[in-house]
């Protein structure tokens, strides 16, 4: 599950300006990495010495750093660089990226702002793979690893990994869109060693081709195949000989046209799974009352190492108990497509004591969280999603189901709540019973809601978690909010580094606070809320530190954005306007603006301008 | 069933075609003019209907609001419709009526609301329900065709249990009601 995961974030690669200098001034460059003669020998040593070392730095800010350091750090740095790391495809161009690092074996890269999942902005804006993957197979043959997050990729970029990366191993693609199954058939067809295939949440458009039997004939490599999110149906005797070839599949996550009994046939294959997604967890229509049914329990009982489990797409709730024998396994549940009750949750959760991570719809509603509070002593991650996403909807979770988890789950870390009514009270209890948490984000679905205990706004809510809870570094906030919440966030979230606001503040003066105040922030999105061109001034000494800012319908000009953009030459400041909207000349309905590299970027679709 | 000796009577009261048009034809124009009037005010009681029709613009969902991948929605969604579409529609007859109706009784929770729409369809009441007596005080009784094809007083069996086994509801009247033991 990697919805928005939280990531490790530093200064990432996309922008250096010292090391760019650097690499100007550098005349002979990186070429094939063979070690530079000219040099004297003990400098030859030395860089040889450093080569080794830096093999065995991983972590991205290290190396980062180190690339600082001097001009031959940065040299043998950016040899010795086998991941990288692009947090904005925009940020820097593929020629920059393929010159600098010339060694690269996995490429991660993310394309478009987080609000557009949810459909502030119009289609075809761009982050287009199609660059890049042309890019790699010329600079990177040896390619193995490619890791999107929301880029539209298209079935000839995916012919194109296929075709020219031999020795291609693992493509993950979250949130992605473009492509169809006549894409995933080629590409499977021609990586012959594959280990992963992931496809997350990402929009795969029917071409009603036969994807599943176009993977090699014999014994595979396949570790991990997870396609839960395609929907379209299968063919499920190739689906099952895949998985009969694959002694190394660990991970498999099956979309909703698999029943629960062509679930069956796969899970007593592959016993070894440790990641099960259960596809629609129902029997098929085509199963008649008097067949025999399966025995699942067994099944179950059978995987003696699965200790993640998803999917339930369409779930009978009576086949539940099939699940029990894993139960007390599992590290991981999502019941997040699961509409089930309370009384339906009590069985399975309570035998569920090692669950870390942990999904599941509001219909388990207070009741279900205070069975969870009651067994999960180890949950690390809560997220409760809406059976009825309207603002004014019913609101089966309120402030005792989060006062009840803050209570009986003291090492959470990260918790994404979506309700109807929540107290400050309970947020203050949380944010004092969970010290460790990293991620807060509330989603109170009815805008500008107050306290509905006190009439107050929600700002000493907020304002406790930012103060008490000191390892935050993500926080979302709704409900009524004023420029006093801000204020908090301002004063105490110095290591907040994602920041998500919506329909909430007075004036300026609580966007200042947060640009002033928060030394730490790099992605910063606000929607409807009352901030203009004063407020977006008081972060001019910021921007190049932040990966983008995001404002929608808020109070911003052009004129406005333009003196930013003026001020700010490495910014990229776009104005995005509704695709079917006429240039407004005095409001900006959306502004994305982001450091960059490049400069203006080429494949601009009509409704975008750069100022 | 009884109903069926009425329909030439002419005290029909939805009767829109000029004299002479064919009873067939009446009965579904009728039919189409008072579902379309009907279905504004459901019988679940139900303010927010209501309030969706005359609502000011704020009640409309904003754009991406609250924050939830279409992908999600639709996940979701997908189950609510098709459940919505299949539905579980009953026929109900009322002695003395000249046309069926029919209900959708997966809109409802309990015996209260489904009872109270069929008062509000049919412009009846109910008598108090008991156990022992069945329905007192009213010469309409409500029963339902079970999957046996016996009829059954409405009330007698868990809500759940009815749901899934009737399969045609009737509102009987005056004498007949008798025999199935309540009192008028």
């Amino acid at each position: 599950m990697s919805e928005d995961d939280e990531r490790q974030q530093s200064p990432p690669s996309d922008l250096e300006f010292v090391s760019n200098k650097a690499r100007n001034c550098n005349a002979t460059g990186s070429g094939s990495g063979h070690p530079e003669f000219q040099s004297a020998y003990p400098d030859q040593v030395l860089e040889n010495v450093l080569e080794n070392v830096l093999h065995f730095l991983t972590s991205k800010r290290d190396r980062n750093a180190a690339s600082l350091v001097c001009k031959s750090w940065y040299r043998v740095e950016a040899l010795t660089r086998s991941e990288l790391f692009i947090g904005n495809c925009y940020a820097v161009s593929p020629a920059r990226a393929t010159a600098r690092f010339t060694r690269v074996r996995a490429l991660q890269l993310k394309g478009k702002p987080r609000f557009a999942d949810f459909n502030l902005m119009p289609p075809d804006w761009g982050a287009h793979f199609n660059p890049w993957a042309l890019a790699m197979a010329k600079a990177y043959p040896w390619l193995e690893k490619v890791h999107l997050k929301r880029m539209t990729v298209t079935d000839d970029d995916l012919a194109t990994l296929a075709e020219l990366l031999l020795g291609f191993k693992e493509l993950v693609l979250v949130c992605c869109d473009g492509f169809g199954t006549s894409g995933l058939a080629i590409f499977v067809n021609k990586c012959r060693q594959l280990k992963v295939l992931d496809l997350i949440e990402s929009e795969v458009s029917d071409d009603e081709t036969d994807w599943i039997s176009c993977f090699p004939e014999g014994e595979s490599q396949l570790e991990s195949l997870i396609f839960d999110c395609v929907e379209c149906h299968i063919n499920f005797e190739a689906l099952e000989r895949l998985v009969a070839n694959s002694p190394s599949l660990k991970k498999l996550r099956l979309n909703r046209y698999v029943s629960i009994g062509q679930l069956y046939r796969l899970m007593i294959r592959a016993p070894q799974l440790t990641h099960l997604g259960t596809g629609s967890f129902s029997p098929s229509e085509i199963a008649g009352q008097g067949d025999q049914e399966p025995d699942y329990v067994n099944a179950f009982a059978a995987c003696k190492s699965l200790v993640c489990l998803s999917g339930f797409r369409e779930i009978i709730p009576d086949y539940l108990p099939a699940i029990y024998p894993v139960c007390a396994n599992l590290t991981s549940l999502n019941f997040s497509y699961a509409n089930i009750t309370a009384e339906q949750l009590k069985p399975i959760i309570s035998k569920c004591h090692k669950l870390q991570v942990f999904w599941v719809l509001d219909s388990i509603c207070d009741e279900g969280l205070q069975a969870v509070a009651a067994t999960c002593k180890e949950l690390r991650e809560l997220r409760v999603f809406p059976v009825d996403p309207r603002e004014d909807g019913d609101g089966p979770v309120s402030e005792v189901g989060l006062q009840a988890i803050s209570e009986g789950c003291r090492k959470l870390q990260s918790i994404l709540y979506f309700c109807q009514r929540m107290t400050n009270a309970a947020v203050i209890a949380m944010s004092k019973n969970c010290p460790d948490l990293v991620v807060f984000r509330l989603c109170i679905m009815g805008r500008h809601r107050a306290d509905p205990v006190t009439g107050e706004p929600m700002d000493d809510g907020f304002g406790a978690i930012v103060m008490n809870c000191k390892k935050l570094t993500r926080l979302a906030v709704s409900g009524l909010l004023t420029d006093k919440a801000f204020d908090y966030i301002g004063q105490h979230g110095k290591l907040v580094r994602t920041l998500s606001v919506a329909f909430a503040g007075d004036s300026d003066m609580g966007l200042k606070y947060v640009l002033e105040g928060c030394p730490q922030l790099q992605k910063l999105e606000i929607r409807d809320s009352p901030f203009g061109d004063a407020a977006l001034r008081s972060g001019l000494h910021h921007y190049y530190n932040m990966r983008f800012l995001w404002m929608s319908s808020c109070r911003l000009t052009p004129n406005g954005c333009q003196e930013i953009a003026r001020a700010m030459p490495r910014l990229v400041v776009e104005v995005i306007r509704s695709a079917d909207e006429e240039e407004m000349d005095d409001a900006v309905e959306i502004l994305y603006m982001y450091r960059s590299l490049e400069g203006p970027r080429t494949d601009l679709p009509k409704f975008v301008t750069i100022l | 069933m009884t109903f069926e000796k009425d329909i030439n009577i002419d005290a029909t009261e939805l009767r829109l075609g000029l004299p002479g048009t064919s009873e067939e034809s009446e009965r579904q124009a009728s039919t189409t003019l008072r579902i379309s009037n009907k279905r504004a005010l459901p019988s679940v009681a139900d303010e927010k209907q209501c309030d969706q029709e005359t609502a000011p613009p704020t009640k409309a969902q904003v754009v991406g609001w609250p924050p939830i991948r279409s992908y999600r929605k639709n996940n979701l969604q997908t189950k609510k419709t098709e459940v919505e579409t299949s539905g579980m529609y009953v026929k109900v007859s009322m002695d003395g009526a000249p046309y069926l109706r029919k209900v959708d009784l997966k809109i409802y929770k309990g015996y209260p609301e489904v009872l109270k729409a069929l008062e509000d369809m049919f412009k009846f009441k109910v008598g108090k329900y008991s156990e022992r007596e069945g329905y007192n005080g009213s010469e309409f009784v409500p029963t339902y065709e079970d999957k046996d094809g016996d009829w059954m007083l409405v009330g007698d069996v868990p809500w759940e249990m009815f749901v899934n086994s009737c399969k045609r509801l009737r509102i009987m009247k005056g004498s007949e009601a008798r025999g199935l033991g309540c009192v008028v």
